[in-house]
């Protein structure tokens, strides 16, 4: 019998509807598990009275006949959503005594549906960097090895997940910032088509690439997720108009005749040799459950890393301009006058890598390197829009390795900035077309440690996607093992 | 491409960064070395490709002009840094 | 009130303008926070006022329309495909350390405005017109050394309209700027409170001798709010360029503030850091995309533009080109006007039933007279009058009826404007009514003549000047209630 914290949200469902245990009882495991194995990490900040009264609120919508599917359930939301009363640091000292005056879009949502918010989890600062390392709050470790990273940027969320701290985090997704690090504690992580997710009160990185998503123990748990997610949302511009969501309900299709297009540059040098073992085993599975696997070709995507370190450290030099010690957020104690205030408080409330993006970002945009850098990114993203779209007119899916290679150890990768982008050369493509994709557990390495495999699906899809992931679930048990060290 | 460490400066102060020497040093060769990596965009033809600024081809949406907001001024200013008044206050402002 | 440097031989003065007009919308460009002027302090900033982290911009509808509107009435080119940039700076009242605004692709392209200068007919180029967000304001009184914010303001919209440097005089800039102003008052899109900052002026003046091709360098000075110190600053401007090159000197390219105080411009200090903006579009907000049935809806929606009205004016009220020219000047004014030509009761020897010229004529010389007067006096706008047009009307009623004589009329309007009641109540207690009754009037004559038999000797012995002074004698006794016409009448059939 699987412990509450290995369950996935469908069964807590069930536990919650049989009366089996209340939502408080719930939440009371998981900040108590929280608390125990606050060694990992992975939380910046737990709200347990809050947790404990939203809980006890659902109880009486259970009881009352009038929650949602989601109601008593507990989640972990990342530090960039704002929560309306809670600290939310976005991973920086510059933010270390923001208390978000209102809630994001996202938050509402899911506080709306019942759910109850153990606290806010780590990340790399402003979602920076694919190790966790970057945050003001310190590394987060990974389950499977503590001496790892969970990845990054929503490594906190990961972590959180794959250890059993709660049942569903949020996450999201600028450059893999949700896959990645899914991969890296095997478990299953979603980013949705660009739009489909509000990004009101969500931390803006890079505003174009930015977009939420949920990290879960399974695909099933995913679409469950996602079908209170999404949705239209006046707040954001960049909304999509959509009817609601249903991708539940697209689960139980057979995948016959699913046409998945391996691209093949996703499998070329760079990619570590356990990894590529794995992810051949998952196509022979997706082939016994009668996919068809073709080569697609994704030339431009072999620039998809240089195109993206000039996009988003360009949008992200100007949406992190407002941090400037004036309305909310860290001011330097001293100063000599107005400009010194601003370099002062800045220079001391960001770290390295976000210093380092916005030098980057700030250049590629000034004048007499505009075109040469940033329009230059910009057509070439079109070419990798373009080339998505040419293969999806060949295929339904496509498929490969979420990361080069799995978890690294901790400090491996801080001095050299280029070897810790080059980790996200998989899932950047995604962002920069605005397509749905994620990633799920394909299996372990001979030291044990999770390997993700990466889908990616035409605009909204999702549900193709959600589908085929969800029926590999059904083939294989990767998603349901846990790591030894955790289950006590 | 070279980056020296004046170019870092002018960076620096155009994004209201401060950098001592040592760290425009380090900024430096991190930047070229990111700057290489873009650098690659170049082996690239883009030669009559329209930029794509959104993942998508979405229209503005425009909201109906109607106020919707109320005065929050006093939750707003609790978490300021310094307030008088109403007031956000900064260093003295001189035209 | 051309200045000597305006027209220095040997120099050519070059004028370029870029106006802020604030659109007058309910709520602001990119949130729902009220646009209202004069709240408590940050009382209209919004958390999307305020920059906060994760908040994001949606656009006004009505502040597009408004733009659109602009766009057609100067017969330019509306882009179907507009964007929104943003323009990267730190400024404390500049929130988020970006203003969004339009660069690559405007709402408005290229348009023109005719101004009327002493050489007659001039084309000023509009380039652009493009909408942003405007700042907040920083407030310099003691806060013990320090700045306050105020941010009600940040996230107006404005639409910042550019004109080409067409200009060669101030007089020719102050037309170019009135005339703007009156044509987006016109339009209904801008209060046109100047006070309050709704419409308000940077001058970009530069000069170079007779002949030659290139520009001068230029200077931009900046948030001039007034016509009369759009006219100083440029004047000061151009006297200290001249000055300066004719010293061996060279202008600087740079920014400069207009003091009203001292009439003169100073170069800003904090703004002499070379600028780069780093335009680039903004990713939170797609390109617009303007349908053609949308244009088409909001030109259906253009009034009568002043050129228009003018010539309307002129045509069927029969109205010199000066009371036209006065009384087009401003949307208001001209409504006024034509509310009170409608209320008018046609005069009784009207052949039909609509006021007639004479009518429109005495409308014309109350308003541009007695109540400009008025209004200047008591420094207030005509939609802050106290007489509405409507009783204005009533007055004039009074005075064609012959109710009212040209004096009584004046100290009707005067308790009008102090607003004592209506126009036949005030008549009524105040006792104005002119006598028209010939019997009572003949009593008044008959006592005066019999009272000034001197003056009937002297009248009789041919000295006519004696007339007016029994004429005089006559209203005196009637308390200027007789109508003189018949008074006069009167008298002379007695007297002859
Ligand atoms: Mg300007
Ligand atoms: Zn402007």
């Amino acid at each position: 019998m699987d412990k509450l914290h290995q369950k996935t949200l469908t069964e807590l469902q069930a536990v919650l509807r049989n009366g089996d245990c209340s939502a408080r009882e719930l939440a009371e495991h998981f900040l108590q598990r929280i608390e125990s194995h606050n060694r990992l990490n992975a939380f910046i900040s737990v709200d347990t009275e809050r947790a404990l009264a939203q809980a006890e609120r659902a109880d009486e919508a259970l009881k009352s006949g009038t929650g949602s599917p989601l109601t008593g359930i507990p989640i972990a939301h990342k530090d960039i959503f704002c929560t309306d009363g809670l600290l939310t640091t976005c991973g920086s000292k510059i933010l270390n005594n923001f208390v978000a005056p209102y809630d994001a879009t996202v938050v509402s949502r899911l506080n709306t549906a019942g759910m109850v918010t153990l606290g806010k989890t780590n990340m790399d600062e402003f979602a920076m960097g694919s190790s966790n390392e970057t945050s003001h709050y310190g590394p987060v470790s990974n389950p499977w090895n503590t001496t790892r990273v969970p990845g990054g940027s929503s490594g906190g969320s990961a972590t959180a997940v794959a250890a059993g701290l709660t049942p569903v985090a949020t996450g999201t997704d600028t450059g893999g910032s949700i896959r990645q690090p899914a991969a890296f504690t095997g478990i299953t992580g979603v980013k949705p088509s660009y739009g489909r997710i509000s990004r009101y009160g969500m931390i803006a990185f890079a505003s174009s690439l930015d977009q939420a998503g949920p990290m879960t123990r399974c695909a099933e748990d995913a679409a469950l997720m996602l079908d209170v997610m999404c949705g239209f949302d006046e707040l954001d511009s960049t909304s999509l108009q959509q009817d609601s969501t249903q991708f539940c309900a697209q689960l139980e299709k057979s995948v016959k005749g699913l046409k998945i297009g391996l691209p093949k540059s996703f499998f070329s040098e760079g990619l570590d040799a356990e990894v590529g073992d794995i992810i051949d085993s998952a196509i022979k599975t997706f082939k016994k459950m009668g996919c068809t696997i073709i080569d697609v070709t994704l030339p431009s995507s072999e620039l998809a890393v240089p195109c993206y370190y000039v996009l988003a450290p360009a949008e992200a030099s100007s949406n992190l301009s407002r941090f400037d010690g004036v309305r909310f957020g860290h001011r330097a104690e001293k100063y000599d006058d107005l400009v010194d205030m601003y370099q002062k408080s800045r220079s001391e409330g960001f770290g390295d890598e976000v210093k380092r993006r916005i030098m980057i970002g700030t250049y590629a945009l000034s004048s007499g390197y505009y075109d040469a850098y940033y329009s230059k990114a910009q057509k070439l993203r079109r070419l990798i829009s373009n080339d998505f779209n040419r293969a999806f007119e060949q295929c339904d899916l496509i498929l490969g390795p979420t990361t080069p290679s799995v978890a690294f150890e901790k400090n491996a990768k801080t001095d050299d900035p280029v070897e810790m982008y080059l980790n996200d050369i998989y899932t950047i493509p995604a962002n920069l077309a605005g397509l749905p994709a994620m990633s799920l557990p394909a299996g372990f390495d001979p030291k044990g440690l999770p390997i993700g495999l990466h889908l990616v699906a035409p605009y909204l899809e999702e549900g193709r996607m959600l589908n085929a992931a969800h029926q590999f679930q059904l083939n294989t048990d990767f998603h349901r093992t846990f790591p030894e060290e955790f289950i006590e | 491409m070279a980056i020296n460490n004046n170019d870092v400066q002018k960076i620096a102060q155009l994004a209201r960064l401060e950098l001592n020497d040592e760290q425009a040093t380090k900024f430096s060769s991190e930047l070229a070395s990111i700057l290489q990596l873009v650098e690659q965009m170049k082996t690239c033809d883009t030669e009559s490709i329209a930029p794509m600024t959104h993942p998508f081809d979405a229209a503005l949406r425009l909201r109906e002009d109607a106020v919707t907001e109320k005065n929050l001024r006093d939750k707003f200013q609790s978490i300021a840094p310094a307030t008088q008044d109403g007031l956000y206050l900064v260093p003295k402002v001189i035209d | 009130m051309n200045s000597a440097k305006n027209n220095t031989p040997g120099w050519e003065v070059v004028i370029g303008l870029e106006v802020h007009t604030q659109l007058k919308t309910a709520s602001k460009i990119f949130s729902g926070a009220s646009t209202a002027f004069g709240s408590e302090p940050n009382t209209q900033a919004c958390a999307v006022d305020l920059g906060l982290p994760g908040v994001l911009p949606v656009a006004n509808l009505e502040a597009v329309r408004m733009a659109v509107k602009f766009g057609l009435a100067i017969d330019a080119n509306i882009n179907r495909t507009n964007v929104f940039a943003r323009k990267n700076y730190f400024y404390p009242d500049l929130p988020k350390g970006y203003q969004i605004s339009q660069m690559e692709l405007p709402i408005v392209g290229e348009g023109s405005l005719a101004i009327n200068t002493e050489k007659g007919e001039k084309i000023i180029g509009i380039t652009r017109a493009h909408l942003e967000e405007d700042a907040g304001k920083s407030l310099h009184e003691d806060f013990h050394g320090m700045t306050g914010i105020d941010l009600n303001r940040a996230g107006t919209p404005l639409l910042e309209i550019v004109s080409e440097p067409d200009m060669r005089s101030s007089a020719e800039a102050v037309a170019y700027l009135r005339k703007l102003y009156s044509l987006v008052t016109y339009l209904e899109i801008c209060d046109g409170n100047m006070q309050e900052g709704s419409f308000r002026c940077d001058a970009n003046v530069s000069v170079r001798p007779v002949g030659q091709k290139e520009l001068g360098t230029r200077t931009e000075s900046k948030n001039i709010n007034s016509f009369r110190f759009v006219e100083r600053a440029i004047e000061y401007e151009i006297e200290r360029q001249i000055d300066l090159i004719e010293d061996g000197g060279t202008v600087v390219q740079e920014t400069r503030l207009y003091d009203p105080d001292k009439h003169e411009t100073r170069s800003m200090r904090s703004k002499e850091e070379a600028h780069d903006y780093r335009y680039f579009p903004d990713p939170d907000l797609p390109p617009m995309l303007l349908e053609e049935s949308f244009i088409d809806g909001v030109r259906g929606t253009l009034p009568e533009l002043p050129e228009a009205k003018y010539t309307r004016f002129i045509e069927s009220y029969n109205l010199s080109v000066e009371d036209a020219a006065q009384l087009t000047v401003s949307r208001p004014i001209a409504d006024y006007y034509e509310q009170v030509v409608e209320a008018t009761q046609p005069s009784t020897n009207a052949s039909t039933n609509t006021a007639t010229q004479a009518d429109a004529k005495l409308a014309a010389n109350w308003i541009i007279g007695e109540l400009f007067a008025a209004l200047n006096n008591d420094d207030l706008t005509i939609e802050q009058s106290p007489v509405t047009a409507v009783q204005l009307a009533g007055l004039l009623d009074r005075v064609k009826d012959n109710t009212l004589s040209g004096k009584t009329a004046k100290q009707v309007f005067a308790a009008l404007w102090h607003q004592e009641g209506e126009v036949d109540a005030i008549i009524e207690s105040k006792g104005l009514k002119q006598i028209i009754d010939v019997g009572a009037i003949e009593t008044i004559v008959d006592d005066v003549l019999a009272r000034c038999t001197e003056q009937v000797q002297q009248y009789k012995s041919g000295n006519e000047k004696v007339f007016g002074f029994l004429v005089g004698q006559v209203m005196q006794a009637s308390k200027g209630k007789a109508n003189p016409g018949q008074v006069n009448q009167l008298l002379k059939k007695k007297l002859n």
